[in-house]
């Protein structure tokens, strides 16, 4: 494949997969059955990502399942969130070149609520900080956290080089974490990320006390431990279907309700808020639902919008949910969030339950953020 | 003086060197219009990698560094070559992906600013020519 007999795509996707393989001295290349691709948004492609992505086109064909991670954009609604033409025109011409190449433009960070779901054990390349840790540490899927070309490599070959999270050896938890507090809802899990995020240096951490976490409680802080502490998967004990088979490391770090309390202070500016977003990663089901009974016969008075995978607002739809949010003012976002959209300097202040949706809000956008539960982030964007 | 380290990615290149012994994060770190520098407080802020070749230790931030580099070498703005202590897979794939040569595992603390390189990466060698005498 390396030598271009098999076209120009594979070519350039094995030097791909080979120079990292020996960067990280991978001895012999795996098959995989689901590859999730990020860089999606036309905002960080420019125009030379997009001529990247054509030539890759020209003859690459995808060889396993292949998903697509959010855009900068709603891919039908964009008009009314305010995107203006010439950018929507550079998106659906970055969509089009992934569908040329038989990726589907699913363009989500919860690629296991619509139908890649790989299943314990399975090899997979991912790109997205917080799938990949979902899909290790939830699933027990085994993945590195793939960037954009490599993951669009292992899309056109099926294929990615036998290194790091791919081998026993290296799963193993290098430091425990007792988290001696209470945790539950979204926006504590995704504290707690950050708390065990800006501690464990990128180890893979062993974590006791939590006695139960919900799909979203998942999410949450999947996202946000792999934004602040760039950890690719961690052992949460009855939840990680591995954690029986690595050892517990000696050396602990304790989470107290202070720590917590802390991170959400520090993740929340005192300055009024004009933009409410849920769906950091992208709203489950059940979180719309959630959402539709707490907005009935309300009415928005800020920007809300709900960001979630198309498949789960056709859901919504038939449900009867999108009617009452609709309703209420709040707006939905698919295939697209406040992390991607190019929404720089259009609003002031974000409130949102999502830890992740705080860092990139505050460092790529510039807004002042609020961390709090979805029902006060609500209550903020009816006030 | 005479360097070696591993291959990256293949290519010859001649240029000056531009040295930080900080790392680097193409993404939201260099402008992809212009070769600048942008990263706040960067030892080498400000400083145009256009054309040279670009020593760094390691390559951090966003996996989406590697279509910067790729918008740089589109943009004729990119580095002649890139040298690292040690090669992430963020610049790795940039380099791939952008045809740009690239060779890590060098002492590069070696190299002195300014100094005129002749990088062979296919054999993965640096000849470092003495910038007062060239």
């Amino acid at each position: 494949m390396l030598n271009g007999k098999h076209g120009k795509a594979i070519k350039k996707s094995m030097e791909i997969i080979t120079t990292l393989g020996g960067i990280y001295g991978a001895s012999r290349l795996v098959d995989v059955s689901s590859v999730q691709v990020a860089g999606v948004s036309y905002a960080n492609l420019g125009e030379a990502g997009l001529e990247f992505l054509n030539e890759m086109a020209e003859d690459g064909k995808t060889k396993v399942l292949t998903t697509l991670n959010p855009a900068g954009m709603d891919l039908e609604n964009w008009k009314e969130l305010g995107i203006d033409s010439k950018f929507a025109k550079n998106q659906e011409r970055v969509i089009e070149a992934f569908e040329k190449m038989g990726i589907i433009s699913t363009c989500t960070c919860t690629p296991y609520f619509i139908g890649n779901l790989p299943h314990f054990g399975e090899h997979i390349a991912w790109s997205e900080s917080s799938a990949v840790c979902y899909a290790n540490s939830v699933l027990g899927a085994r993945t590195n956290r793939e960037g954009g070309p490599s993951a669009l490599a292992a899309a056109l070959t099926g294929k990615t080089a036998e290194y790091g999270l791919h081998l026993d050896e290296n799963r193993q938890a290098e430091l425990t974490i007792d988290v001696e507090a209470q945790i539950s809802k979204t926006f504590r899990f995704g504290a707690l990320g950050k708390v065990i995020g800006d501690g464990a240096e990128g180890k893979i951490v062993y974590i006791r006390g939590i006695p139960k976490a919900s799909v979203e409680e998942l999410k949450s802080f999947c996202a946000s431990v792999a934004t602040y502490g760039g950890i690719p998967m961690f052992h949460m004990e009855g939840i990680t279907p591995e954690c029986k088979s690595t050892q517990i490391p000696e050396e602990t770090m304790t989470v107290r309700e202070s720590d917590i309390d802390k991170v959400i202070e520090e993740l929340t500016d005192d300055s009024e808020v004009d933009f409410v977003s849920i769906g950091c990663p992208h709203c489950s089901i059940n979180e719309i639902a959630e959402i539709a009974e707490l907005l009935r016969g309300k009415e928005v008075k800020k920007e809300l919008w709900i960001t979630t995978a198309r498949p789960i607002k056709e859901i919504a739809d038939r449900m009867g949910y999108s009617k009452v949010i609709e309703a209420s003012g709040a707006k939905f976002a698919c295939d697209t969030c406040c992390v991607v959209a190019p929404i720089k300097g259009r609003f002031k202040t974000l409130c949102t339950d999502s830890a992740k949706g705080c860092y990139y809000a505050r460092g790529k956008n510039k807004f002042n953020t609020k961390l709090n539960s979805i029902e006060e982030c609500l209550e903020a964007a009816l006030k | 003086m005479k360097l070696k380290g591993r291959t990256i990615f293949k290519g010859k290149a001649r240029g000056e060197a531009i040295i930080t012994s900080q790392s680097i994060s193409f993404y939201g770190g260099v402008d992809p219009e212009t070769g600048v520098v942008t990263e706040k407080g960067h030892e080498i802020e400000g400083k145009s990698i256009a054309g040279k070749i670009f020593i760094f230790p390691i390559g951090k931030g966003s996996t989406v560094g590697s279509y910067t580099i790729y918008r740089l070498k589109k943009n004729g703005k990119g580095p002649a070559a890139i040298v690292n202590k040690s090669c992430d897979p963020i610049v790795a794939v940039g380099c791939i992906i952008s045809e740009i040569a690239c060779i890590d595992q060098i002492e590069i603390e070696k190299i002195p600013m300014g100094a005129l390189l002749e990088v062979d990466a296919e054999n993965a060698t640096i000849d470092v020519k003495d910038p007062n005498i060239s």
